[in-house]
């Protein structure tokens, strides 16, 4: 049972040490919530490290000591409740023993007391007595176990003095006396009562005649010779009252017992009789022997719980002098732990009271000490724990500053690098361009042909070296940052012409065919970078030539939407449908991986057509080696080469494609390439332009700066060419540029086929024949037939008839042979551009004296025939600069006349008059270049409006209805020279001051070569 | 002196007058369009040049030494003096010329006379070099060479 109960504290115990543990353990969380939240914002306190660094020493040490305090508490607390719980134990045990005690002494009592009736009605109350001793014996043995703490009881009755001898001879002995027994206490075997010497002379004697058979020796005692026994009954007589004696040795046992004395009366008396009736009426004394040892002894074993406490009890009647009655005799606690608890055996006279000790001491609070430790224990590891993470927090934070240190130094050095590189570029190109000059004035000097070789391979080399700069410094610029694009209006086509040509003397040199091909669907003018543009095709092409030995390279030019669109495009790429008949690799796979494509398709068409962007996607195929497999995902990288042989191969440093892939991205486009080794590569690229509004000239402003792209292209509007080519790509090509010089094309694969067709479409008529010259070559004769057939048709007029080639050493060898030829075919070297068909075709068709604007010389010689005996009035203030212009034009075989002033050349200019011409100064003094413009024009249109009333005479030889005298402006100001200002004051166009023979020949060629046609 | 010797030295010359950048590409147009109808162009527009640029000096000396500096004759003078040096590629006064006008823009006399004072220097030396240059043709022309560069 007291396990049980230990079991249960415990229990209790450890869930209130566990509550107790749940307090801290939440501050904890707060301080540790609150920590996290400050070391956000840690970024924004500079400084705020150190002191944090102290704070939390200071957190950490008050945190170690606070957690000592409490897990000490814990264990103040668990210990003293302890302490408390084995109190309480130690007094509910003591008490319940001393009340059993108590319980039992008194039931004993009472029943001793019940003998005093007894003998008091049937001793006293009869008369003979109906009591002798044998039937008080055997009633006292029968009735013992209604008094269990009694050893035995005897009846002593009161005899006077006067009586003693009537007694003594009723009785049959003598009264004895017991005070001698008690100095020589004797053993029972050799008790003798009738040694004992007889009672002395006294008034009063109280020997026993009745005696339980345990005290039998007691009869014929007087018991008021006894010094207990005498006290006892004289207290008893008086009371009435059952009394005790203090404990004491009992005759013959000498053990410590005591004595429980009533008296018996004769006759019933009042509960207020005074002691003296009490005394008067007394018939004699029963007396109960307790022998208090063995009978606590007893009582303590039924509790079953001797073990644990030891049990002391004593009379402490006597303050000073306690007598120990019982005492257990076994060593108890040292904890000082004990409880006294009274007892009342029912005499007033004497106190007795129960000291109880635990035998044990208290085991050690092991319980305790492992709680307590446990929650320390705890509480140090957390604090262990959170110290480590706010020092790992701290030193990670450590490091991300000193990393992002290293990353601002490394971008820094990034930057300077860059600019490092466009500085030194910069510097190298400037006396690069001395250099460069300096040898073309030395081309000019009289140099023989090895000089002039040297000179030449030296300028090739400085260009060489200049573009390699050039793109250096965009390299620096894009990693800087700095490139920008410009958004200037530009024809697409002419660039790519251009690029054509820069790229038709290499591919003639290797018998690559170069072809552009520009979907219709790609409008005329268009806003962005054409230099940039450029710059990518060129990058593209010169990788794509600088590779590919044999077969073509294929530029294509489409709008997205087109692509996605059509199926064909994807079909068209079937084996041996190509340009030359070589193998190509896929060219869709290139874009495959195009985000804009592949989103595209599921865009819906309106958003592209609603705003002005175009969205181009440009594709350079070529049937060159290829790219490794494994070097394919290096190839847009920076200063990478397929293997380091090939810049000793082909030179360039490898960064070409890294910048066009940089363009690319600034137009808002994708860069991508297929490439199959051994088959050859193409590159596709897209970009986004702004096209041109469709309203007029004057709001959408963009300096006009490829405008010249074809300066004759109304020339051949209107004429019907046949194109004989059994290559339905190479004849998209082919027929493309031919249409833009506004001539309709038919295409036929082959020359026999052709004759059926050409019955068919019966009043079909012919101006041109372009073949190819794989066909003319294959079959001259029939081609000749074929020609003749188309005189025929044609009503004798032989169609012009042109030959396609790649190569210019093929062309010559044909021009050799056909020149016995009727027929004698003009031959249109490839790759095919507008301006050179139309050079061709000028030639073919008679106005042969003309060449192509494209070199100096060209020109010159272009500009000398334009100019050729035509009269032109030149007007300039500045002597000096009139006489330049004049010598410039005079040059070109022009009539020149010269005037200072505007006034003069308005009077020279009032129609009729016979100047073809007029180049007029803008800034001049009294009036300048526009205001004579305008009073000029005012006076042809009065000069028209006449004539057509026809006041005139119809000798001035024009077309009076529209008199208008071409005046150009010269002006030194090319930056804010506009056309536009020009137009709006009715002048035709400007050029620059001092002349450039291209320019001029771009401006008059405008309005004179339509004039001689 | 043999002509040889003489047309190199006339080379190294004109080398000379580009490098230092008395003279452009527009001289060397000029040159060119000197020929067999035109024998005498060169000469007779650099002659036109030196007339017409003393005048306007005299002018502009003239028109800065007034009270109230009129800045847009200045202007017009000037203009007059950077179109002309520029058709004979006379570089160096056309240079100092496009100052000039900014700084007349200004309504700088300080500047103006300061400018006015480089322009008569620059011309002086454009002068002498092109004397030089034309001395050095006619040497050419009379040993019996031929009559252009």
């Amino acid at each position: 049972m007291k396990r049980f109960d230990d079991g249960g504290i415990m229990e209790s115990r450890s869930r209130t040490s566990f509550l107790s543990g749940k307090v801290p353990l939440r501050w904890w969380e707060r301080i540790f919530v609150r920590i996290s939240l400050i070391h956000d914002h840690y970024d924004q306190f500079v400084g705020y490290k150190r002191v944090s660094k102290t704070w939390l020493k200071k957190l950490l040490y008050s945190w170690v000591i606070g957690t000592s305090i409490i897990s000490l508490g814990i264990f103040i607390y668990m210990t003293s409740q302890a302490v408390e719980k084995r109190k309480d134990t130690l007094v509910s045990m003591c008490e319940e023993r001393a009340r059993m005690l108590q319980d039992q002494f008194n039931v004993s009592m009472n029943h001793v007391q019940a003998i005093s009736i007894l003998i008091s009605t049937f001793h006293h109350g009869k008369d003979p007595s109906v009591v002798d001793q044998r039937t008080f014996t055997r009633y006292a043995e029968r009735t013992a176990f209604e008094r269990p703490l009694t050893s035995g009881v005897a009846y002593a009755v009161r005899v006077l003095h006067s009586e003693r001898e009537q007694f003594e001879k009723q009785q049959g002995w003598t009264i004895k006396r017991m005070d001698t027994i008690k100095q020589n206490p004797v053993r029972k075997d050799d008790y003798e009562p009738e040694t004992l010497e007889p009672s002395l002379v006294q008034e009063e004697y109280a020997p026993v005649i009745f005696a339980q058979d345990t005290v039998s020796h007691v009869i014929s005692l007087d018991l008021l010779s006894g010094k207990e026994d005498r006290e006892n009954i004289l207290r008893a007589r008086v009371s009435g009252k059952g009394v005790l004696t203090a404990p004491f040795r009992l005759l013959k046992t000498n053990r410590l017992g005591v004595i429980l004395t009533f008296a018996v009366y004769k006759m019933d008396l009042p509960s207020n009789a005074t002691p003296k009736e009490r005394i008067k009426a007394t018939a004699g004394y029963i007396g109960g022997i307790f022998h208090i040892q063995s009978l606590v002894e007893k009582l303590l074993q039924q509790l079953a719980s001797k073990q644990t406490i030891a049990v002391t009890v004593l009379d402490i009647t006597n303050q000073s002098s306690p007598i120990s009655m019982y005492d257990s005799n076994s060593s108890t606690s040292d904890d000082g732990l004990e409880y006294i608890s009274m007892l009342n055996f029912g005499d007033p006279f004497r106190r007795h009271e129960m000291r109880c000790r635990f035998q044990e001491n208290a085991p050690w609070p092991l319980l305790e000490i492992a709680t307590s430790t446990g929650v320390l224990v705890i509480a140090l590891l957390l604090g262990d724990i959170f110290y480590a993470t706010v020092n790992r927090i701290a030193k990670v934070e450590d490091d991300c500053r000193k990393m992002m240190e290293l990353k601002k130094r490394a971008e820094a050095a990034d930057v300077a690098k860059s600019q490092f590189l466009a500085t030194v570029s910069h510097e190298i190109r400037t006396p690069m361009n001395g250099v460069l000059g300096m040898l073309q004035m030395l081309m000019d000097t009289d140099l023989d042909v090895t000089q002039q070789e040297y000179v030449r391979t030296a300028q090739e080399s400085g260009k060489a070296l200049v573009s390699l700069i050039n793109e250096v410094l965009d390299q620096a610029k894009i990693e800087s940052g700095k490139l920008e694009l410009e958004e200037v209006q530009f024809d697409l086509r002419a660039i790519l012409d251009d690029v054509l040509s820069l790229f038709s003397g290499k591919s003639q040199e290797k018998g690559i065919e170069l072809a552009v091909y520009i979907s219709n669907m790609v409008p005329e003018k268009l806003i962005g970078d054409p230099g940039r543009f450029r710059q990518i095709v060129t990058n593209l092409m010169g990788n794509s030539i600088k590779f590919t030995e044999r077969g073509h390279i294929f530029v294509t030019v489409h709008l997205v939407e087109e692509v996605v669109d059509s199926i064909d495009m994807k079909l068209e790429s079937a084996p041996g449908n190509t340009l030359s008949g070589f193998p190509v690799s896929k060219r869709c796979l290139s874009w495959s991986k195009f985000e804009s494509i592949n989103q595209e398709g599921m865009k819906s068409p309106s958003i592209s057509s609603l705003s002005n962007l175009v969205n181009l996607i440009v594709s350079v195929e070529d049937t060159g080696e290829g790219i490794p497999l494994e070097a394919q995902p290096q190839i847009f990288t920076p200063f990478v080469q397929v293997d380091p042989s090939i810049s000793r191969t082909h030179g360039g440093t490898g960064i070409g494609l890294s910048i066009s892939k940089y363009l690319v991205g600034l137009m808002n486009g994708e860069i991508g390439f297929v490439s199959i080794p051994g088959v050859g590569s193409t590159f596709t690229f897209t970009a986004v332009f702004d096209s041109v509004c469709l309203s007029s000239l004057g709001t959408c402003r963009g300096p006009p700066i490829y405008s010249q792209s074809n300066p004759s292209t109304t020339e051949f509007r209107g004429m019907t060419a046949l194109l004989v080519d059994p290559k339905p790509v190479r004849a998209k090509v082919s027929r493309y540029h031919v249409q833009r010089l506004g001539i309709h094309v038919e295409v036929i694969p082959d020359l026999n086929y052709e004759l059926l067709t050409v019955a068919n479409c019966g009043t079909m008529k012919f101006d041109l024949v372009l073949m190819e010259e794989d066909v003319w070559s294959k079959d001259p004769s029939s081609s000749a037939v074929f020609m003749n057939h188309l005189k025929d048709k044609n009503h004798g007029v032989a169609p012009k008839f042109l030959l396609l080639t790649n190569s210019i050493g093929s062309s010559r060898m044909n021009d050799g042979a056909s020149t016995a030829r009727q027929s004698n075919p003009a031959v249109i070297t490839k790759p095919l551009r507008a301006s050179m068909i139309a050079a061709s075709l000028q030639r073919v068709m008679g106005s042969s004296n003309k060449a192509s604007p494209r070199s100096g010389v060209i020109s010159r010689l272009a500009l000398q025939n334009l100019l050729q005996g035509r009269k032109i009035l030149v007007v300039d203030d500045n002597e000096v600069n009139l006489r330049v212009a004049a010598g410039a034009l005079k040059k070109y075989g022009a009539d020149v006349v010269c005037e200072n002033s505007g006034i003069k050349a308005i009077s020279l200019l009032k129609p009729p008059h016979h100047f073809d011409a007029c180049f007029m100064d803008i800034q001049m003094p009294v009036m300048d270049g526009f205001e004579a413009t305008k009073r000029i024009r005012v006076a042809e249109r009065n000069f028209c409006s006449e004539s057509q009333l026809g006041d005139v005479p119809a000798e001035a030889g024009r077309e009076a209805a529209n008199w208008h005298v071409p005046i150009l402006a010269m002006t030194a100001d090319v930056i804010h020279a506009t056309h536009e200002e020009c137009i709006r004051y009715g002048m035709d166009g400007y050029v620059s001051k001092p002349f450039e023979a291209e320019q001029l020949y771009v401006e008059v060629s405008r309005f004179f070569a339509s004039e001689r046609n | 002196m043999d002509v040889a010797q003489l047309k190199r030295q006339l080379i190294a010359f004109t080398e000379l007058l580009y490098r230092e950048g008395f003279l452009d590409e527009q001289f060397n147009q000029l040159q060119q369009l000197q020929d067999e109808n035109n024998p005498n162009f060169v000469a007779e527009v650099v002659t036109l040049f030196f007339e017409d640029a003393e005048r306007i000096l005299n002018e502009l000396a003239n028109n800065l030494d007034q009270q109230s500096v009129d800045f847009k004759k200045v202007d017009a003078h000037v203009h007059q003096l950077k179109g002309s040096s520029s058709s004979i590629g006379a570089q160096r006064i056309q240079r100092v010329c496009i100052i000039f006008r900014t700084v007349c823009n200004e309504k700088n006399v300080e500047g103006c006379l300061k400018c006015l004072q480089q322009l008569k220097h620059e011309y002086a030396l454009m002068k002498s070099k092109l004397e030089t240059l034309f001395n050095l043709e006619q040497q050419i022309l009379a040993a019996g060479g031929p009559p252009s560069i």
